[in-house]
């Protein structure tokens, strides 16, 4: 039961150096994180075991903040903070806005 | 607090395996090291991941495995070390001999 | 328009004009969605936002050179960092940091193979390279040849110490006081103490 995540020691190969600056979206979840999980309203074990739930292909392919976002997102939905009614209308209206 | 390990005492890592929230990593998992320090109490993160409180809180410490005892194959200095934080319930006295 | 094409656009970074992602949809249908329900504030999300834009490792900076000058101070960061960061003005919230220290007979380096544990109150954010699965992976298992990539070769018969922030410490490496720095002064020591001079990829050099 090695979760995708427990890579300590697993033979994986070169160290990209690149970095880059991040973007306002990023520095959003980023902030929600932090508020969210000193307001008690999640915790930050919540918030990981989310990540090590969203898949190995998801794990794998999705940048650092998509990650936390979308583990933000499941907490919230199963703590019933939003349900997947209001996040689905508000998604779509996000996407007309630019 | 009510630890049960000192600094200095020798301490295997118990080789569960569950599906879960688990802060040992799997490469220590059956390992032998020694204590380095007493972390402190804190609450268990393993049920906090399922939005519970993890109370009471639980010893941590840190534990100093060498090198070539996790990996078979490692090569680098024989004290080269690795110090990680492992809490009280993954942990049992050392095997004898 | 553009000045010129990058063409190693990071997965963050958009043109104005192209369509946001699903989860730049999902940051902005969440926070909206948490802000009318009074979970949070848009003053809230700015003020952590320019708290997080402050801190750099220009703070760890401080603390090490504060560390090379004072050797008290060095002896209370040693026992327990958080004090005495807060001892320096710095904000450490519920942070539990501990410092572990160069010598001439040992080096350190800080990983997180979980996840990406980092000591953020006193570095900022951390690199990409420190969140990504190939340093996570290799540092606990062979950081020797980890450490030559990053162009530091350590010495057979240095103690090599890494250290996996797996629960609720952070760490910070204090790197050894290069020689030629007898006289310098705190702002000019902490000048050549790097963000990776205290993940330990590096050792702060004398230029």
């Amino acid at each position: 039961m090695r979760g995708y995540h427990d890579i300590g020691g697993l033979p994986l190969g070169d160290i990209d150096r690149g970095e880059h600056d991040y973007a306002m979206w990023e520095k959003r979840v980023d902030a929600m994180l932090v508020l969210l999980s000193k307001k008690g309203v999640i915790t930050v074990d919540e918030l990981r075991w989310g990540i090590e739930t969203l898949g190995a292909d998801a794990y794998e392919k999705l940048s650092y903040y998509e990650r936390w976002i979308a583990s933000i997102t499941k907490a919230l939905l199963a703590r019933g903070v939003i349900t997947t009614d209001e996040l689905g209308r508000r998604m779509a209206a996000a996407g007309d806005k630019r | 607090m009510s630890a049960r390990f000192k600094p200095g005492e020798r301490v295997s890592v118990r080789r569960a395996d569950p599906i879960g929230h688990v802060r040992t990593p799997h490469y220590v998992r059956g390992k032998t090291g020694e204590v380095e320090r007493i972390c402190g109490e804190f609450a268990n993160p393993e049920e906090l991941a399922f939005g519970r409180s993890g109370l009471p809180r639980r010893p941590l410490y840190r534990v100093r495995f060498r090198q070539r005892e996790v990996w078979p194959d490692y090569r680098g200095a024989a004290s080269d070390s690795l110090d990680v934080e492992i809490y009280e319930h993954w942990l049992e006295p050392a095997a004898k001999g | 328009m553009h000045d010129g094409h990058h063409d190693h656009e990071p997965a963050g970074k958009r043109d104005h004009d192209a369509p946001l992602t699903a989860y730049q949809r999902m940051e902005i249908a969440v926070r909206e969605l948490l802000i009318e329900k009074r979970v949070l504030t848009a003053d809230e999300i700015r003020h952590a936002i320019e708290a997080m834009d402050a801190r750099s490792p220009a703070l760890g900076a401080r603390v090490v050179a504060h560390a090379w000058t004072d050797p008290a101070f060095k002896e209370r960061l040693l026992g327990n960092g958080t004090a005495a960061c807060e001892e320096l003005g710095i904000e450490m919230g519920s942070v539990k940091l501990v410092v572990v220290e160069n010598s001439a007979d040992t080096h350190n380096m800080i990983v997180c193979t979980l996840c990406s544990c980092y000591p953020r109150m006193l570095l900022g954010l951390p690199p990409d390279w420190y969140k990504g699965r190939a340093y996570r992976a290799r540092a606990v298992r062979e950081p020797r040849q980890v450490l030559k990539e990053f162009g530091l070769a350590l010495e057979d018969n240095i103690n090599l110490r890494v250290h996996d922030s797996t629960a609720d410490m952070r760490y910070m490496v204090l790197p050894a006081r290069p020689a030629g720095t007898e006289s310098w002064n705190e702002g000019r020591l902490a000048g050549i103490v790097s963000r990776d001079c205290m993940i330990g990829v590096a050792v702060p050099k004398v230029a």
